[in-house]
């Protein structure tokens, strides 16, 4: 036993909730077994990071439509096609002739795209700055190939206001495991404005459960110090500034925006879309902004922003598990309530 | 195509490639039914394979359809004897692909040591895919032998035959047109089982390790068993490629199919010995004392993380892969 794992094991300071922002750490904080190495005073809450879960309704409804339409194709991550919009997903479209594809990578389009000319072929395009960074490589390839049959519903989110949002509500936070990949794109220097202004630490973290348990300890230190800064625990491949060539390659295809998001609502300057200049890859993205789950128990929302944790909710285990899930959360392996569910976690 | 019709057409597909790639004295009378010495207690099973694509890096779909029968027989305590294969071919299947399925399944059968009895083709519209179905029988040869997976008690050794996760990762390589060295695991596993079966030792329970991966059927054997099982992350093989992969696409070897994995259940005094005998056989040699049965939550598996956490392991929920054997 080393230090810090003691020091995380028998902890009996001041109670603490630590947001884990990224999906892809929920899942790796489950894989590892981390929550059984805390001391039931440090508490670990999901947070908006998987890109799933915090689509709203109109967006997946929008997509469903948009597979109904004739010579047209939605691209997806899987994920997306279990997802259930305002009152069906994907896969229950299937049915009435909805036609959709998955897709492992954007670039997978180009192919697509090149041999069934016929079609239009939609990319579910949702996602955080590392993505975002794709999406632009995929729309140099079109621009470059001359592929005209590629268009993009985007519902793209970017990170440090919505942590800002966070912050601000009543869910009381007293640190964040800050996400390791999109810092490695915007920089961990992004989130020091709102260490600074919240007195909140952040850590940039690793995905390995060593790194996550390192991560955690400086956490705790640095909330019990009233420290309010950045701490960059992942150096070796997280810079201050971050990746200029993936920003420079983003800011050429995209602009800020205004994002509606799960539970929260639509957050001014929190999302990214389309320059105008390439509006006719845009698959009618705008103004896609209401959320109405198609069961309205669903607390998604709330689990999303760190109100609650999954098991909290009514429908959790009973009506909503990963096969028959009711919101998003319960789809993406990354979502906190299929995270908790498949590992038992409580 | 016409070679569905079971007019002349037929009998010239089964004439040049099933009779030349199966010949064996059963088969080659033609008759309805094989009429075949039999045993005073037999297994039977079946399996159909759609696996796509049908040629993968270490096998192709014949190769899987005669070992994944053959190893649900061998895991059931028999030996594996009988194997009937019925083809659904949509237009459009190549000659030449059916040909190199055809010969790949012979090739299994020799080494599984089973004998192709009877077959049936169909021809359907589509776009040249190929569908095989096998059903099989073994002899239970071993009196008195009887595995299952409600037999796992406290103080039970888990043992793994070998690396996890090759085939869903040549699967997947495959499909996404990824070059690495992964090859499939398919194989067939009747000499490993049959080594324990006749080797006298306290097996509680066998099985292969297919599509839900281990942590699927161990969280079975530790439901049927009202047993906690609890395995250790570290013991467990799982090769640098298909764990250079899984970290890549976010995919979790105790979830990935296998299909040439087995693992069973044995009495603690018998671990070592198990052990020795899986690692001699064929397809053993990674064989690995992976977990035991602990008192603890009955129905419940844990795996005990590489990080020294620990985390309940439920059975696989969603799709994993479609189309995958």
């Amino acid at each position: 036993m080393t230090d810090y794992r003691t020091f995380l094991g028998e902890y009996d300071g001041k109670p603490m909730r630590i947001m884990e922002v990224c999906g892809t750490h929920t899942a790796a904080i489950s894989h590892c077994g981390i929550p059984s190495l805390l001391s039931p005073k440090i508490e670990l809450i999901s947070g908006p990071g998987c890109p799933v879960c915090v689509t709203v309704t109109e967006y997946i409804d929008r997509l469903v439509a948009l597979s109904l339409e004739s010579n047209t194709v939605v691209a997806t991550f899987g994920d997306m096609i279990r997802v259930p919009g305002t009152s069906k997903s994907l896969q229950d479209a299937r049915a009435d002739g909805a036609k959709f594809r998955m897709v492992y990578s954007p670039l997978d389009l180009i192919k697509l795209a090149r041999e069934e000319t016929d079609k239009t072929f939609v990319f579910a395009a949702v996602g955080f700055e590392t993505t975002i960074a794709v999406y632009a490589s995929l729309l140099d390839e079109l621009i470059a190939q001359g592929i005209r049959n590629v268009k993009l519903l985007t519902s793209l989110k970017t990170m440090p206001l919505v942590i800002d949002w966070v912050c601000r509500s009543k869910s009381g936070i007293d640190g964040f495991l800050a996400p390791g990949h999109v810092s490695v794109i915007t920089g961990s220097d992004l989130f020091a404005p709102i260490a600074k202004e919240h007195t909140i630490p952040f850590a940039v973290a690793g995905f390995e459960g060593e790194q996550i348990l390192v991560a955690l300890y400086a956490l705790v230190k640095l909330i019990n110090a009233h420290e309010g800064r950045v701490m960059n625990m992942y150096p070796s491949v997280v810079t201050a500034e971050g990746n200029k060539t993936a920003q420079k390659l983003i800011a050429k295809y995209f602009e800020s925006s205004d994002a509606a998001w799960r539970g929260m609502g639509v957050i001014p300057r929190s999302g990214m879309k389309l320059r105008a200049e390439y509006e006719a890859y845009d698959a009618g993205s705008e103004n896609l902004y209401s959320d109405r789950g198609h069961n309205a128990q669903c607390r998604c929302a709330k689990v999303i922003t760190g109100a609650e944790k999954p098991s909290a909710c009514p429908l959790f285990g009973s009506v909503c598990t990963p096969q028959t899930p009711q919101g998003a959360c319960m789809v993406s392996s990354e979502g906190s309530c299929h995270s908790y569910f498949a590992n038992r976690r409580r | 195509m016409a070679h569905g019709s079971g007019g002349k057409e037929t009998s010239d597909l089964i004439a040049s490639i099933f009779a030349k790639h199966f010949n064996n004295p059963i088969l080659a009378k033609m008759e309805d039914s094989a009429v075949i010495p039999g045993c005073a207690r037999i297994a039977m099973t079946t399996d159909s394979f759609v696996v796509k694509p049908v040629f993968f890096p270490g096998g192709d779909i014949g190769k899987i359809a005669v070992c994944g029968t053959v190893n649900d027989l061998a895991m059931s305590g028999s030996t594996p004897k009988y194997l009937t294969c019925g083809f659904i071919l949509e237009e459009g299947a190549e000659f030449e692909a059916i040909e190199r399925i055809v010969a790949s399944m012979a090739k299994a059968a020799k080494e599984a040591n089973v004998i192709i009895v009877g077959g049936d083709t169909k021809v359907i519209e589509g776009s040249g895919g190929i569908y095989i179905n096998t059903a099989g029988v073994g002899f239970m040869d071993v009196s008195g032998f009887e595995a299952s997976s409600s037999f796992c008690a406290k103080g039970d050794v888990v043992i793994l035959s070998g690396t996890l996760g090759d085939h869903h990762a040549a699967i997947l390589s495959a499909r996404m047109n990824i070059e690495n060295e992964i090859k499939s695991d398919c194989a067939p596993l009747h000499v490993m089982a049959s080594a324990l079966v006749q080797s006298g030792l306290k097996v509680k329970s066998m099985r292969d390790v297919t599509r839900g991966g281990l942590a699927t059927v161990l969280h079975e054997f530790a439901v049927a068993s009202k047993a906690c099982i609890r395995i250790e992350e570290k013991e467990i093989p799982v090769s640098p490629q298909v764990l250079g992969l899984t970290g890549i696409l976010g995919l979790d070897p105790l979830y990935m199919a296998n299909e040439g994995k087995m693992v069973t259940v044995v009495a603690k005094e018998d671990a070592e010995k198990a052990l020795e005998l899986m690692r001699k056989s064929p397809y053993g040699a990674h064989a690995a004392i992976i977990g035991t049965v602990i008192p603890g939550d009955t129905g419940t598996l844990l795996l005990h993380t590489a990080t020294g956490g620990t985390r309940t392991l439920t059975e696989l929920y969603g799709e994993g892969l479609p189309r995958i054997c």
